[in-house]
């Protein structure tokens, strides 16, 4: 027997820890990437037997019905099917069921069946049915379905072993055979099929399982409160409040560390490397620039802990609830909450996480507006401004002023989404709206180690970019703001003289009306790439440029060559301007079509050009200037 | 309580006594469902499809159903208990659902 390697796929209903068993299985072999031509993701990995086989297995995603409406649940059937572009069919389909909840999973059995795959049957968290008190025949029900049954407890890593040894007798007796158990009959069912189906599952539900004694209690009564149309909604906005003082208020110290550590190590290579460009090119450019950015991974880490834990805890789908008719006032799908939620901490996981919407409209508008939330990526730039223009006082006895500007300027982002969705709709889609139709899952406690193998997903995808994009990108500004030399007996600043100053010099008329001065203009062409590169870009702007003078942090330099109007319009721009590449690039991938991200591109930049030209002349009239 | 049964039938009519469209229960109300699928005069694809989604989430004749929850803006979306799960779904999408009231029975 060779090792070859056979090919597992889970599949199963929304909420029924298929992640986390898939997670139990392949512990940390695991890798993340994307379907040949769609977007969706795609998580695979590998275990090895007991008998050393290596097993490859999918983690596709969960879904009601093959019946596929949205990508994702496309990629599931299609995957299923074995049609799937550039991929081989699974051997053995691993169907998951949260064992607490079996009628809907066991129709969708009766419709893997039809498939012919050899399958198992994963009844999941099992530990809390045998807590309720639930009973299951298990050998009565592997019988009536056709497929070996393994209980497992995937947070707990129990039944992983089991089910592990049933996948590879399936993979044998496959080999053995050299076919299929039975042949693909499966189509589309029709409303009356699916009546049948449910009727069958209601069969098999009847006599084999015994409903639970002591069923949850728990999740009604938390719903009680969280889900109350007024103490429901209040929780849901101190929440949001909670989580964006906490990102100021907790990753202060951490970030303070990071600069500290960032400036020494600049100041040690700058005692080991003699005086020069070398010196120049490695402190000035790649440590500071890098350290800029870097010293903003707490903030990120913070606000990600907060979405994976209400994710993982089951209440982002209450808040898509609490949320839907405000969402739906705007035109938007009481899903694309979560999308938007989502695109707090980055745009782009944003629009890719509109692939749960099933309407192509109400796609559209929630990728349209995605940006328009404020992404971690801003938070560099607005806690810079803030901390250059903004006191740092304490009103009404308990709020941070700062915080408050930064919750304005989340508020303002949110305000601008919503109504530009809701003009969209008025002026273009007029058509059909969406059902809103959502379980609403049983409220779990998060398992730490699933929540930290996320954040340090996250925080490898950010570091990655920092690497990747904005490390060239240091390099690259600090090339244009050092060369060319100034010129002999030359008086200014020699970054006057630079391809960035001309540069920024060439462009700033047409951001003079804004209020903007040749820096910021120049920030703004590498903060393309990136938001938070603006902020290394102004500190490189203004270390080069002020270097003989030695003036000490960048919000101190800014705060003396700023006016409150010019750190005002800066901070209007910000919120709106599509200041980020990648961001259009998903668009394009996610829409496949130049249109749209041309159409963000063009509606951004018109809304931030004018609002930061209201905002700088409403400062300026008031005194500000 | 009580007078809450006794309010309008929805716009489609038809209804029999202790028979209400999911769209148009309150928080509170809670039988088995008699029907799904649109009344004949509303048919159509969108409708066959929302028929087939509301099955496939569970909403199938014979299931129990309570509404649990409602939202905060004119009583909209509803939260529902559909034998043991919870769903969440808008009034509008709702009245595809006759649900027959346990309460008006006895």
């Amino acid at each position: 027997m060779s090792a070859a390697s056979a090919r597992v796929a889970l599949v199963g209903n929304p909420n029924s820890g298929k992640t986390a068993l898939f997670n139990a299985l392949t512990g940390s072999h695991q890798k993340v990437a994307n379907y040949a031509g769609v977007t969706v993701e795609k998580k695979e990995g590998t275990i090895t037997t007991a008998s050393g086989r290596v097993v490859s297995v999918l983690d596709l995603p969960g879904t009601y019905s093959l019946r596929a409406r949205s990508p994702d649940e496309a990629v599931t059937r299609d995957a299923i099917l074995g049609q799937l572009k550039g991929e081989t069919p699974p051997d053995v389909v691993v169907c998951v069921a949260d064992a607490t909840n079996l009628r809907l999973v066991l129709r969708l059995i009766l419709e893997l069946r039809q498939v012919g795959r050899p399958m198992v049957l994963a009844l999941n968290m099992f530990d809390i049915a045998q807590r309720q008190g639930l009973r299951i025949d298990l050998e009565g029900l592997s019988r009536d379905i056709g497929a070996p049954i393994v209980t497992t407890v995937a947070t707990r890593k129990r039944g992983i072993e089991d089910l592990v040894a049933q996948i590879e007798a399936k993979v044998e007796a496959l080999a053995a055979s050299g076919r299929l158990e039975a042949a693909n009959t499966w189509h589309e069912p029709s409303p009356a099929e699916i009546r049948q189906a449910h009727a069958e599952a209601q069969q098999i539900m009847k006599a084999h399982v015994r409903p639970a004694e002591r069923p949850d209690t728990l999740t009604g009564k938390i719903d009680g409160v969280l889900l109350h149309p007024v103490a429901g909604l209040a929780i849901l906005l101190s929440l949001l409040f909670v989580m964006f003082q906490a990102v100021f208020a907790w990753a202060g110290p951490l970030m303070d560390g990071i600069e500290g550590g960032i400036g020494a190590l600049g100041g040690l290579v700058a005692t080991v490397l003699p005086d020069g460009l070398l010196q120049s090119l490695i402190v000035d450019g790649l440590i500071a620039g890098v350290g800029s950015v870097l010293v903003f991974l707490p903030q990120i880490l913070i606000l990600f802990l907060f979405i994976i834990l209400l994710e993982d805890f089951g209440y982002m789908a209450r808040a898509a609830f609490l949320m839907d008719k405000i969402m739906g006032g705007a035109g938007l799908h009481g899903r694309a909450f979560i999308p938007l939620l989502s695109s707090f901490a980055c745009a782009i996981p944003g629009v890719m996480a509109t692939r749960v919407i099933d309407s192509k409209r109400d796609r559209l508008t929630t990728i349209m507006v995605a940006p328009l939330m404020t992404c971690s990526a801003r938070i560099p730039v607005y806690t810079l401004i803030i901390a250059a223009f903004i006191p740092n006082q304490t009103v009404w006895g308990f709020a941070s002023l700062q915080g408050l500007v930064m919750f304005g300027l989340y508020v303002a982002g949110i305000t601008s989404a919503l109504a530009i969705s809701f003009i969209a709709r008025r002026l273009f889609w007029r058509g059909q709206v969406e059902p809103f139709l959502m379980e609403l899952p049983t409220y779990k406690t998060p398992d730490p180690k699933s929540v930290l193998r996320n954040l340090w997903q996250r925080a490898a995808i950010f570091m990655n970019r920092a690497g990747r994009i904005i490390l060239p990108l240091m390099v690259l500004i600090w090339v244009l703001s050092t060369f060319p030399y100034p010129p002999e007996g030359a008086t200014g600043p020699a970054i006057d003289y630079s391809f960035a100053g001309q540069l920024g010099h060439l462009l700033h008329p047409l951001f003079a009306p804004i209020g903007f001065n040749w820096q910021m203009t120049v920030a703004l062409i590498p903060g393309m790439a990136a938001r938070e590169v603006a902020v290394g870009a102004l500190g490189t702007v203004y270390a080069v440029a002020n270097a003989e003078e030695q003036v000490g942090t960048l919000a101190g330099a800014l705060s003396a060559d700023w006016s409150l109007a010019m750190g005002l319009a800066f901070l209007t721009w910000y919120v709106f301007a599509p200041q980020c590449a990648p961001t259009l690039a998903v668009v394009k991938r996610e829409t496949n079509s130049w249109l749209w991200p041309s159409v963000m591109f063009a509606y951004m930049i018109t809304l931030a050009y004018l609002a930061a030209m209201g905002v700088y002349h409403g400062a300026v009239a008031l005194g500000w200037g | 309580m009580d007078d809450l049964h006794l309010r309008q039938p929805s716009a489609a009519g038809d209804l029999a006594p202790g028979e209400v469209r999911l769209s148009h229960a309150r928080r509170g109300d809670k039988g088995i469902i008699g029907a799904v699928g649109a009344p004949a005069a509303e048919a159509g694809l969108d409708a066959e499809e929302l028929e087939r989604r509301l099955l496939e989430l569970g909403f199938v004749e014979g299931a129990a159903i309570e509404v649990i929850h409602e939202g905060a803006i004119g009583h909209d979306p509803i939260a529902v208990r559909l034998d043991d799960m919870r769903v969440a779904l808008r009034r509008k999408d709702a009245a595809q659902i006759l649900v027959r009231l346990a309460g008006a029975a006895q």
